[in-house]
């Protein structure tokens, strides 16, 4: 008799499911109180496998009767368990924090729609964590993919549309290429369940037979993902998609969506070719430069914009260059550092797009900088969000920008021929990065000029107004700091969790 | 190489038309053009995955009542799976392209997808 904990994966996937289907036949009202109990269960259920695992080890958790070379399987461990239970807290303040203006963006008719395909997201996020199945996991990164285009293009107008687009042509190539890649790594192998391949693919390895095929496949798998999730220099379509979608589907897409393409190729990386393989197969270099681009132009194209959130946007860019940078150590105090830096950046860009979106309420919905001065006084919290935000981007100590730029700096150390352009690079890009935050903060709390006094739409908005925002805020706000103050458990539980992987 | 491409003719084959689909979805202006590419890359996938299932001279793997059935003269049935799954998944996928592209042709008349960007920087949205 199996413990009913190890069930919880699979609940989890199912729920969102028929969660995502039964909205169908509510109204907003239900479909909303619908979607913030499936994330608050999922999220619970998250937490005590996270501590089931914790006690005793990982799991795998056969489906249905067939056992494992032909069945399906989902695996439960610490770092799944821990991204589930991350996934599930930023998707419910993502959701809160941007309720309002979903009620303002989004016709009336279409608002359930918006519960359903957000349902339908976090499923394929939940399932691409928990999977053991490279075939599965394509097919829900098709329906996150699917879904996700449908939350940016959920406030219709012609920028969403045309963003929507972008987004699924690049979001079809990359997944184009995962799937050769599944289907190639299938026919060198004979199996889609990770464990089975990755028997297969040492023998392989030892015998030295197909290395060529095995090194596309990797290459192929490696590029899909990256392109899926914005890599420098596959991110022409992210600042549309983020800059112009409503509030709550920016802040998932660029603190969770990507986030769930990284994490299945991290799982890659040890379950289905072997962190030794992928480290001799020198592609991680390669990724290595690209990270490195993608750290330097994200941060510059950042700062040439004069738009709050297109600069978010490409500030992502850089975030994810860091992200794969820490991957392409190839050391595994690199790859500890890409996951913490997957967290504190999650917490820190979705925040970052709350705030900034309470910022622009103030300032007669302009994004424009020079209609943003004096905005933090106009909405006190949305200030203070955006501050912290900011901070923890630079890396001030006390948030949990300050831990992930720590990590990345001491894991370059391990590598002799990496370190120099490394530290080198990390080192601009902070700079670059306290230029054009800094720069922002400045402004939003330089003190207001006249010019805005009485005129339309610039008017004070105050914490009894707006309590949920505000509360979201303050949630992040704890979030943040937490991750900056306790990394000391938190990394341990990844160590842990990637330590199972391998 | 030679003699294996030759034996694996078919399969160089699907790997080409990936190759032209891929090309097409990413280098094309007009967005028919570009869902057309999409789908010859799903689709020579697709032919992919089924050429690695298919053993020649070998039936289908179904069992019919009073036959002896042996996994020894059948073809691997999972390719075949597969390629239904991910033939779902691509009309789906194209349907949703399709249903995006009809919304932009109605507001801007127009497919070509650079002309589209002109358009929305012209109305400053």
């Amino acid at each position: 008799m199996r413990n009913i904990i190890e069930n919880f994966p699979l609940f989890s996937i199912i729920l969102c499911l028929l969660a995502s289907s039964g909205s169908l036949l509510l109204k907003e009202k239900a479909a909303k109180i619908v979607n913030t109990a499936l994330i608050i269960l999922v999220g619970l259920m998250s937490a005590i496998l996270m501590g089931y695992c914790y006690l005793n080890g990982s799991f795998v958790y056969v489906m249905g009767h067939v056992p494992a070379p032909w069945g399906n399987e989902v695996r439960g461990g610490v770092l799944e368990g821990g991204m589930a239970l991350f996934f599930s807290i930023i998707m419910y303040l993502s959701m809160s924090g941007g309720r309002k203006k979903l009620l303002e963006e989004v016709e009336e008719t279409k608002q359930n729609l918006y519960y359903i395909l957000d349902n339908l997201l976090f499923c394929s996020l939940i399932a691409l964590v928990y999977t053991n199945d490279l075939f599965t996991a394509y097919v829900f990164i098709e329906i996150n993919t699917i879904s996700a285009c449908g939350l940016i293009m959920i406030r219709q107008n012609g920028r969403t549309i045309e963003a929507a687009v972008r987004y699924m042509i690049m979001s079809l190539l990359g997944s184009g290429l995962f799937l050769t890649g599944v289907i190639m790594l299938y026919d060198i192998t004979g199996h889609l369940l990770m464990s089975n391949i990755k028997e297969s693919v040492q023998t392989l390895i030892s015998t030295g037979q197909y290395s060529e095929p095995l090194m596309v496949t990797v290459a192929f798998m490696i590029i899909g993902l990256s392109i899926k999730s914005a890599l420098f220099p596959f991110h022409s379509w992210l600042p549309d998609a983020y800059g112009y979608s409503t509030i709550s589907s920016a802040a998932i897409l660029s603190s969770l969506v990507s986030k769930g393409y990284i994490f299945i190729l991290i799982k890659i990386i040890y379950r289905v070719i072997g962190f030794e393989a992928v480290v001799q197969s020198k592609l991680l270099n390669v990724v290595f430069v690209f990270a490195l681009c993608g750290i330097i132009f994200g941060s510059i194209s950042a700062m040439r914009e004069n738009d709050i959130r297109r600069m978010i946007a490409y500030s992502s860019v850089a975030q994810i260059g860091y992200i794969y940078l820490g991957i392409s150590f190839g050391t595994k105090a690199g790859m500890i550092a890409a996951v913490f830096h997957i967290l504190s950046h999650a917490a820190t860009k979705s925040m970052l797009f709350i705030s900034a979106i309470g910022l622009t309420d103030t300032s007669n919905t302009s994004r424009h900088f020079g209609d943003l001065t004096g905005s933090a006084y106009r909405n006190r919290i949305a200030g203070l969000g955006f501050a912290t935000g900011s901070l923890s981007m630079v890396g001030i100590p006390l948030f949990s920008g300050f831990i992930s730029k720590l990590l990345f700096m001491e894991a370059s150390l391990q590598n002799q021929y990496k370190m120099l352009p490394a530290l080198i690079v990390l080192g601009i890009s902070t700079i670059l990065n306290a230029i054009y935050f800094m720069k922002t903060v400045v402004r939003i709390y330089s003190p207001e000029r006249d010019l805005y006094k009485g005129r339309e739409g610039f008017h004070v908005i105050r914490f009894k107004e707006e309590k949920e925002y505000g509360i979201t805020i303050i949630l992040f706000i704890i979030l943040n700091v937490v991750l900056g103050l306790c990394s000391g458990p938190i990394l341990n539980m990844i160590q842990i969790g990637i330590e199972s992987f391998s | 190489m030679g003699p294996n491409l030759f034996e694996n003719y078919a399969e160089a084959v699907s790997m080409i038309i990936f190759a032209i689909g891929f090309t097409n979805l990413l280098l094309q202006k007009n967005l028919i053009k570009k869902i057309i590419g999409f789908n010859m890359m799903d689709t020579a996938m697709y032919l992919f995955l089924a050429l690695k299932g298919y053993i020649n001279n070998h039936v289908a793997p179904i069992v019919a009542d009073g036959v002896e059935a042996s996994t020894s003269t059948m073809v691997n049935p999972i390719p075949s799976g597969l390629v239904l799954t991910g033939i779902v998944v691509s009309v789906s996928v194209s349907a949703l392209m399709l249903a995006l592209t009809v919304r932009l042709y109605q507001r801007y008349h127009t497919l070509d997808l650079d002309e589209i960007s002109k358009r929305l920087n012209k109305e400053g949205l």
